[in-house]
């Protein structure tokens, strides 16, 4: 299948790529642009690792193609926070002991970051909402929820 | 003044800032130039013959170099002979002469394929997506034999058999008998008989497979990324299955996304990609898919027990009788190990005089069974703790009170069990308190105020779960321990990490044994080149045998700089000190002399360096345990059952937990909550369910179901530590341990809520159209109890 | 599981969707949330010829109140919407609570509205949800529009009354007695699934302070909402919600799943409205 060409934002920088229609977004942002810090873990909309924000809302990069963020700004867990240094979700995942393997990570990042971002005053439901949307076998899940905490604490006005 | 240990320090990970930046390098985030992708057609049946493959179709398609069948595989590459499997230690051979047929498996089948999902037909193209479109022009022509997919039917004379030449599925038999048994089932006070069944489920790390294999053009070395928990062995494999020297073959596990011992297996994909990558000499690359890894990444968990319980009046358990099947699957690629860790960790921490095993181990149509988080302990401690618990009842004995009854006793330590264990040494438990562990339990789950809240609509239930644990299993790790001359120490072992955070638990363990500062240790693993020598991260082993080789190694090395230190401060080695990375003078902490320095003062450019010793400041140790060390737990779960609609809220989780001496308790307690939520996975959720006709009916995350956050229940965990006495160190492992309690614990919750519903428990998962099952089946045989009393 | 190549177009005009959609010389699919479609496409279960995406088409976007007082959601709009539209939330609460069982807020910030009631899922959430608000579906192709009740558009397993060419424009929600009582309950094995047995109740209080009128649909009780009209009678007449209940079990014919069992869900099926219909009571005023 002929290729289309696709603009969009990416991490705030624009980018320019020919694409074939069935491209998964996951798979452009991954091997087309060479942002691994996605990942795949199930290619059915489930698993939540492949979770970048498209125009400020979480999705799952699996289940769009490349070609439907044409105009669209996405933004991935390399762009969360400024080189080298850790954004309050993050900094949190690490002092809470939330991650283990790393793998699932990001995409809990993104979906919580887009979550507080919006409401940083978001109740323990609204959270407990947002990270059900994701898959981890490492954590239980537990030191997951309490980073998610802190990391409202400290957007909300550092409470 | 000694600086405060690190052992025992909840020290922040090391890992963790490059993989929170998105810099993780995952098998899949490899990706050398010109690097193809692999894509295999699975076979559609459970059981056929392969009549025909074509894959000239394939071959045709856009984008496509390379499609191979089972016949080219095997000109190029012999079967995969899993011969470490078919080791069985003499004393093993002595107490339990155990049957074990290890079969060799086609890395792809020429004549039958014997499970849904098994690999056929390989094809090689420039992407994935090109490789997946010709895989649906490869012709294959089978011919459908008879299926068999329950391990008790395949034990029937008239079963479909897997290999013929075999007369039966029998993989692996034994039994084993200890003191009286007959007797004291005759003369028992009570005795109970039950069939528990263990489901099949499986680990589903989020991470699936992967490898990625590349010859160098220039040398024509082998370099293999696999996402595995067993980078050494599998270069080994590796090496004797494609005909390479050892070190011209170098296997890397970069960061892996959970293994849970799936990935400590060999699978025929390994072996097929880095075939292709030597054939075409193009760097190969295949990333298992979700339904491949559901389907073709292996099984546990799936176990029958007809067990048998004889009791004295004061609830003294006499003897235990089981007969185990244990569902195999297709092929037995690890020999004993799942069904001989059920065999042995079927008495738990219980005192039981006179015993009577027969454990079989049955070929089927359906997935490989192979380790899996506890590996054959989850599914014995399901059968023994249900057990238990029924016989509780017969007796009219509080469950946990039953159990402490029965329990070995600290001052029994170290208690011989009389069963012989899978390395060849004899049983024994060599510390813990059992009963001290189940009144920990009881007390921190603190479930009277839960219970109180019981109505009949929803009924509150609370279940135990006692388990014991042999970890450290052997035969060794290795080690190496280097002081670079800026003061930089590198620590090499042979493991490999996916999330135990092995590189920061291990420089805790270097820095109190060298006597360096943590920030300045690095460990490295999960690479044979880094390495020689390894085993690998499986069975809850790191600790215990990294950990005490990094000790050894560390030890050796502190005390060969000592000597050094010492000629160049002129002094005797005994009148210095080493702490924080630098030696001083006892008695003259001002004076310092970096470790640093000595490693430099070593450098071959030196002419002051001291005759005869080596070029480094290094040493390398090989840990060799004399056997397993005893981790064990306690488990409570407490349930909240709607009995109208069968749902099962899990209110609360408590955890009593042995772990011998804690290394950083932030991730030992990482590990147990994560291997406790992949247990209540299997208790209430995850199923992995086959058809008769051998179709693997859950075969994608939309009906194999993993808990989510929301799921969680609140967890208490609590530490009754006692170090082990079989190594320096004092460790036990404890990646397991989470997972071995909760399918028991939570389904003697279940029956606890519904105990006056007449339920008895005897399989999971317990989702609520289970749950209504029983209420209903417990109701109708009240009924009919009713009815027969009354006529 | 990658998929299959495919033609891919993203219109910002009505027409030019609808021209692309009545191609019959190929199969075309209409992309609009892909929570349901892109899975289906990965497995190779789906393999359309052409992807017409609806995201360009403003047209699609609108969530309003019509003249008549009905609540009208176009194609375009995404099941989040839902739960944050004060228009739904205050207007047509029953269509709130039942959005809040729907996946987690990835799923919902992208799947549609229209998206989830044209795959017709029976085990979603929406398609009974339409039916028990009396919805009509505003169907349009190339030749032009027409409506069907909810009632009549969901025929079977993924299977609704769309001809080839036709897709489902707009679905619009009659306005709610102010004083109705409603209530939305589900049985699912984790927070956000599919349903195993949902219901959607509501009723309403007569002058005398007894039931004048009720409904009752649920979904995962066989291959389209059932309407439970001897139950909704029953209450009218007189009877208890427990009896609705058992008229409720007694009337559903599911088939099993590895989830759950026929047995289960007819059971399930009788407590839940049972449930249901005492807590629309009871947000009736009358409970």
């Amino acid at each position: 299948m002929a290729e289309l060409d696709i603009r969009l934002t990416l991490n705030g920088e624009e980018r320019s790529a020919s694409v074939e229609p069935r491209l998964l977004l996951s798979d452009f942002i991954r091997h087309s642009l060479r942002l691994t810090g996605t990942h795949v873990g199930c290619e059915h909309g489930v698993c939540g690792a492949c979770t970048v924000l498209v125009d400020g809302q979480p999705q799952r990069s699996c289940l769009m193609f490349a070609v439907q963020v044409d105009g669209a700004s996405v933004e991935t867990i390399e762009g969360v926070a400024p080189e080298g240094e850790l954004g309050p979700v993050q900094q949190a995942f690490h002092e809470a002991h939330g991650m283990q393997c790393g793998f699932c990570t990001p995409g809990f990042i993104m979906s919580l970051t887009a979550l507080l971002r919006e409401s940083p005053g978001a109740s323990d439901d609204e959270i407990l909402d947002s990270l059900s949307g994701h898959l981890c076998r490492c954590t239980g899940y537990v030191n997951i929820i309490e980073a998610a905490h802190l990391a409202r604490a400290r957007m909300n006005g550092g409470a | 003044m000694a600086p405060e240990p690190l052992i025992g320090r909840a020290v922040p990970r090391v890992e963790d800032e490059r993989l929170l930046w998105g810099r993780g390098r995952y098998v899949d985030d490899i990706h050398p130039e010109g690097c193809l992708e692999a894509a295999f057609l699975r076979s559609p049946l459970a059981h056929a013959r392969v009549i025909r493959v074509d894959v000239t179709g394939a071959l045709g398609a856009p984008g496509v170099v390379a499609a191979f069948d089972g016949a080219q595989a095997a000109a190029l590459a012999g079967p995969l002979v899993f011969d470490m499997a078919r080791i069985v230690p003499e004393p093993v051979r002595r107490s339990v002469d155990p049957l074990v047929r290890v079969q060799p498996m086609p890395s792809l089948p020429t004549e039958r394929v014997t499970y849904v999902g098994q690999p056929v037909a390989m094809v090689i193209a420039e992407s994935r997506y090109l490789a997946e479109d010709a895989l649906q022009l490869i012709d294959v022509e089978y011919e459908d034999l008879p299926v068999v997919v329950d391990p008790e039917l395949a034990l029937e004379p008239d079963a479909p058999l897997l290999e013929p030449e075999w007369g039966d599925n029998v993989a692996i038999a034994f039994n084993f008998r200890k003191g009286d048994p007959d007797g004291a089932f005759a003369n028992a006070h009570v005795t109970i008989e039950e069939r528990f069944r263990s489901h099949r489920y499986m680990a589903a790390p989020i991470e699936t497979r992967g490898v990625v294999a590349s010859v160098d053009p220039f040398d024509s070395r082998l370099t293999v990324w696999a996402s595995s928990q067993t980078p050494h062995l599998m270069r080994d494999f590796l090496a004797g299955a494609l005909g390479y020297a050892p070190d011209r073959l170098r296997v890397v596990a970069p960061d892996v996304g959970g293994g849970f011992g799936m990935k400590g297996s060999i699978y025929p994909e390994d072996v097929l990609v880095a075939l292709a990558a030597r054939e075409l000499r193009r760097p190969v690359k295949w990333v298992e898919d979700r339904a491949e890894d559901l389907a073709s990444s292996t099984h546990g968990r799936e176990q029958v027990h007809q067990i048998e319980l004889a009791a004295g009046a004061d609830g003294r358990i006499l003897a235990l009788r089981d007969d185990v099947v244990h569902n195999s699957g297709a092929f037995t690629t690890l020999g004993l190990v799942v069904p001989y860790n059920s065999f042995t960790h079927l008495l738990g921490p219980y005192d039981i005089e006179s015993v009577d095993i027969r454990m079989r181990a049955v070929l089927t149509n359906t997935g490989v069974t192979a380790p899996f988080r506890g590996a054959g302990r989850p599914e014995t401690v399901f059968a023994v703790e249900r057990a238990i618990d029924r016989l509780a009842r017969e007796l009219g004995v509080d469950p946990a009170e039953l159990r402490e009854r029965n329990m070995v006793r600290a001052d029994q330590m170290p208690y011989a069990t009389g069963l012989v264990y899978r390395d060849g040494a004899d049983q024994v438990y060599d510390s813990g308190d059992y009963p001290g562990l189940l009144r920990k339990a009881r007390e921190t789950v603190d479930a009277g105020e839960l219970r109180a809240q019981s109505t009949d609509e929803r009924r509150i239930g609370v279940g135990y779960a006692a388990y014991t644990e042999g970890t450290g299993v052997g035969p060794f790790e290795s080690a190496r321990v280097r002081v670079e001359p800026g003061g930089h120490v590198v620590v090499s072992y042979g493991g490999a990490s996916q999330g135990q955070g092995h590189r920061t638990t291990l420089a805790q363990i270097t820095a109190d044994a060298l006597g360096v500062r943590f920030e300045d240790v690095e460990v490295r693993g999960g690479d044979s080149g880094e390495i020689p020598q390894g085993f690998g991260t499986i069975a809850s082993r790191t600790l215990v045998l990294a950990g005490n080789a990094i000790a050894e190694a560390a030890a050796e090395v502190r005390e060969r700089a000592a000597r050094i230190a010492a000629e160049m401060l002129e002094i005797s080695p005994d009148d210095l000190e080493l702490a924080d990375g630098a030696f001083s003078p006892k008695g003259s902490p001002g004076t310092k002399l970096p470790l640093g320095d000595v490693a430099g003062f070593l450098s071959p450019f030196n002419p002051a360096r001291p005759k005869g010793e080596p070029a480094e400041l290094a040493a390398g140790s090989i840990y060799r345990p004399s056997s397993v060390t005893y981790a064990a737990g306690v488990h409570v779960a407490v349930v909240a059952v709607d009995v109208a609609t069968g749902m099962v809220e899990l209110l609360r989780y408590a955890v009593a937990h042995d772990c011998g001496r804690v290394v950083n308790p932030t991730i030992a307690d990482g590990q147990i909550a994560g291997g406790v939520m992949q247990g209540i996975g299997g208790a209430l959720y995850e199923e992995l369910v086959y058809d008769d006709a051998g179709q693997l009916v859950t075969g994608s995350f939309l009906d194999y179901l993993l808990p989510t956050a929301s799921e969680t229940p609140e967890l208490r965990l609590a530490h009754m530590d006692v170090p082990s006495p079989l190594n320096p160190l004092g460790v036990k492992g404890l990646g397991e341990g989470g997972a071995i309690g909760p399918p028991a614990a939570i389904a003697n919750a279940v029956e606890d809520a519904l105990l006056d519903l007449g339920v008895v428990v005897r399989e999971g998962p317990f989702g609520p159209s289970r749950v209504r099952d029983l209420i209903r089946e417990a109701a109708t045989a009240g009924r009919d109890k009713v009815n027969t009393v009354g006529s | 599981m990658k998929p299959a190549p495919f033609a891919y177009h993203a219109p910002d005009q009505l027409d030019e969707v609808l021209a692309l959609l009545g191609d019959h010389d190929h199969e075309v699919r209409l992309l609009a949330g892909g929570q349901s479609l892109v899975p289906m496409m990965n497995f190779r279960l789906a393999a359309p010829e052409v992807l017409v995406d609806l995201r360009r088409v403003e047209a699609l976007r609108h969530v309003r109140r019509t003249d008549e007082g009905e609540l009208a959601i176009g194609a375009g709009v995404r099941q989040s919407t839902l739960l944050r539209e004060p228009l739904v939330t205050e207007g047509w609460p029953l269509l709130t609570e039942g959005a809040r069982h729907i996946g987690h807020p990835q799923v919902r910030s992208r799947g549609t509205v229209c998206g989830s009631l044209a795959h017709h899922d029976p085990t979603a959430e929406l398609p009974a949800l339409a039916v028990a608000l009396d919805a009509r579906m505003v169907i349009a192709s190339s030749t032009g529009t027409r409506e069907l009740p909810a009632d009549e558009f969901f025929l079977s397993y993924y299977t609704v009354a769309l001809e080839p060419g036709e897709m489902l424009l707009e679905v619009r929600f009659p306005q709610c007695t102010p004083h109705a009582g409603w209530s939305f309950k589900e049985v699912a094995r984790r927070r956000g699934d599919f349903a195993l047995v949902g219901v959607a109740a509501l009723v309403e209080s007569g002058d005398d302070g007894e039931v004048s009128s009720a409904r009752l649909v649920l979904c995962g009780v066989g291959e389209r909402p059932f309407r439970a009209l001897d139950a909704e009678q029953a209450v009218v007449a007189g009877a208890s919600f427990e009896e609705a209940g058992r008229l409720v079990s007694a009337a559903v014919q599911p088939t099993g799943s590895i989830h759950a069992s026929a047995e289960y869900r007819r059971e399930c099926a009788g407590v839940l409205a049972g449930r249901a219909l005492a807590e629309a009571w009871e947000r009736a005023g009358r409970g």
